[in-house]
């Protein structure tokens, strides 16, 4: 065998190693595990991921919700309308301290297992009430035809109803309200 | 979740089959591991032909039997994890797998050494190949690994045998001292007719089941109990009873088997399994100091570990004139030549000289003979492959969801990497040499059976840790909403 084809090979073969290396660390970039990749993944995603990503903020600690969902929400108030909520915050009750990015879906508000917000409150049904924006950006607050019903500042709601920045929503013992 | 839009999925027929509205499940990456899995036999051939073209200038006769073997025990695996551990990791596999291989090839091209044989020859040997063998045992290992994953339905099953590990694991590790040493160490187990086994390599996955079992439980108390001082938080007294016993216990395995590796090995995994379990920094503090204390006492004392640092501070004595009487062995010295002739890109495939290290070329030197024959390219290569294997274990200890498996995937993996350290610190000459083998590489049955075991561990809880949630019961819709009375 000649010295230049063992010289060939002894350096290919090297380069071929390093390449499996290197197309193994790649697959682990790519792997779902990272939570790296979720959050980039911009609004593609963002709508169907909502409810779960709110359950799951349901149950670890609170620093963490307020990280992501501020880091989110500074993000988005770029794009924002001046003057619009960017978040929705639990001020009382047991989940006091969450806070969602409002980014232009459907919040549900219940202790049904999909709800975004699922309520630990004992005087909240199943689906209680939903916050959505309407077609100028305006969020609106729905009661779902709740037990005990939903209170915006004093009144109890009957119809769906713009949310005033910083009006307290009241279900049960928890009170949410709409934040920039 | 499912920013799965933007990622190059693999699991393909599990995506397109579900609507985008419902949520998708985690890809299960098999076809990645499967492709992996051929590169990574594939690799081996190369490098197999590479031999045969340089020693012989032909191919090999045996390499189709070879290419074949590989690909059918990885072929083997992967249908099992696809079948019992669909979101496993899809690493792991190919990761052995390509270790596996490529130790095979260096094995035989050690086989064609007419050195060795000349050598076995002298000493009254007759000179047998162990390429054959480590085949034969790394189809024994693939069998245990398919049994682990098939029969283990949950790693935490293995939390109710807290106890009678630690029995099993101290019957294994006390067991070599009723038998013969072996080369100045007595970690064998010679069942007459057989062969012999090396307990300490299965002992060590026995004891990470122990030690994560036992932590799970008293995590809290070493935890929480302690007093502060100087930024340490010193633990009671009564709560350094554990580490103080697996310490006293690793001095025990020096002392009696002059077993160095196993000796860290042990004492390494519970000292980093305590940390995790804790989080507390003392007793990494604790740890260094105890093993550097007690490696310092035993290593001036005991005969055979003091030969051991001697030819470690001292490996070319061996050619002084006159020969110190303790230098007995140019092991060292000649493994530290195979480095050094490897260069950055190593003699090649077959036309190094490792075999001057003589019989422990293809065992406990292995990773010499690749630093000259691979280079430091190669050696860095393959280190990295180990740090890859570690890393995905460390990354399934992250994701698991019980504590025991937490536990349970840290101990191995730091297992793992604390053996590849030891090795490869002791055959370069960064620590005294040990009597332990490369995982995967090295030819040794104990060594790959029990470590495609440890892998096997490893992959069925990555793949509890990453399999999607069963839907949550519907316990609190179930219950009635209070009614407020005004």
């Amino acid at each position: 065998m000649s010295e230049l084809t063992l010289t060939v090979m002894r350096l290919g073969f090297l380069a071929v190693l390093w390449l499996f290396v290197i197309v193994a660390v790649q697959v682990i970039r790519s792997d779902l595990f990272g939570t790296r990749v979720t959050q980039r993944g911009s609004r593609r995603g963002g709508g169907e991921s909502r409810p779960q990503r709110a359950q799951a903020q349901a149950a670890p600690p609170q620093q963490r919700q307020q990280q992501t969902g501020g880091r989110r929400a500074d993000r988005r108030a770029d794009r924002g309308r001046r003057g619009a909520p960017t978040k929705l915050v639990v001020s009382e009750g047991s989940l006091a301290g969450t806070t969602v990015a409002l980014q232009g879906q459907t919040i549900s508000l219940g202790r049904a297992h999909d709800s975004t917000i699922v309520l630990d409150d004992d005087y909240a049904s199943s689906r209680h009430a939903r916050i959505y924006p309407d077609r100028d950006g305006q969020w609106i607050v729905e009661d779902l035809g709740s037990t005990n019903g939903t209170y915006l500042d004093r009144t109890r709601l009957t119809t769906p109803t713009p949310i005033p920045l910083g009006a307290p929503i009241r279900i049960g013992k928890t009170v949410i309200e709409l934040r920039k | 979740m499912s920013a799965m839009p933007s990622m190059p999925s693999s699991a393909g027929s599990n995506t397109t089959a579900t609507t985008t509205i419902s949520t998708v499940g985690p890809p299960s990456r098999r076809n990645t591991e499967l492709a992996l899995l051929a590169f990574a036999v594939i690799l081996p051939c190369f490098a197999y032909a590479n031999v045969g073209l340089a020693l012989n200038g032909e191919m090999p006769s045996g390499m189709l039997g070879y290419g074949l073997g590989l690909g059918l025990l990885g072929g083997v695996g992967h249908l099992v994890v696809r079948k019992f551990a669909k979101y496993a990791d899809p690493l792991l596999l190919p990761l052995a797998t390509l270790l596996n291989g490529l130790g095979l090839v260096m094995i035989w091209r050690l086989d064609q050494s007419e050195r060795l044989a000349r050598l076995a020859k002298a000493q009254g040997f007759t000179f047998q190949p162990s390429a054959p063998n480590q085949l034969m045992f790394s189809a024994l290992g693939i069998a245990l690994f398919v049994a682990v994953v098939i029969f283990l339905k949950d790693h935490r099953i293995l939390q109710r045998y807290t106890y009678i590990s630690m029995v099993v694991a101290l019957v294994l590790l006390v067991a070599p001292v009723f038998f013969p040493g072996k080369f100045g160490a007595k970690i064998w187990i010679v069942i007459p007719g057989l062969g012999s086994i090396q307990p300490g390599e299965f002992a060590k996955i026995i004891l990470a089941i122990f030690f994560a079992g036992y932590l799970m439980v008293k995590r809290d108390a070493l935890a929480l109990a302690s007093r502060r001082f100087m930024g340490l938080y010193l633990p009671r007294g009564r709560d350094l009873g554990p580490i103080v016993a697996v310490w006293a216990l690793s001095l025990v395995i020096l002392v009696f088997e002059t077993d160095l590796g196993s000796s860290l090995l042990f004492f390494g995994m519970f000292v980093v399994m305590l940390y995790v379990a804790t989080e507390r920094t003392s007793w990494i503090v604790f740890g260094l100091l105890m093993s550097a204390g007690g490696a310092a006492v035993v290593g001036s004392v005991e005969p055979h570990v003091k030969v051991r640092v001697m030819a470690w501070l001292h490996p070319f004595a061996v050619y002084d004139n006159p020969r110190p009487s303790w230098a007995t062995t140019e092991q060292i010295a000649q493994a530290l030549f195979a480095f050094g002739s490897g260069g950055v890109f190593g003699t090649g495939w077959g036309q190094g000289a490792s075999d001057l290290i003589q019989f422990a070329a293809n065992s406990d030197f292995i990773f010499a003979s690749y630093g000259e024959e691979l280079g430091l390219a190669g050696a860095m290569a393959i280190l990295l492959i180990y740090g890859l294997i570690v890393e995905r274990g460390v990354r399934t200890a992250l994701a698991a969801r019980d504590p025991f498996g937490k536990l349970l995937a840290t101990g191995l993996s730091a297992a793992f990497g604390i053996q590849v350290f030891v090795v490869a610190g002791g055959v370069m000459g960064l620590i005294p040499l040990t009597g332990m083998t490369m995982p995967f590489l090295a030819a040794g049955g104990s060594s790959v059976i029990a470590n495609w075991a440890l892998l096997a561990i490893l992959i069925k809880i990555s793949d509890t840790a990453r399999r999607p949630a069963p839907a949550p019961a519907p316990s609190p819709d179930a219950e009635m909403t209070q009614v407020v009375r005004p």
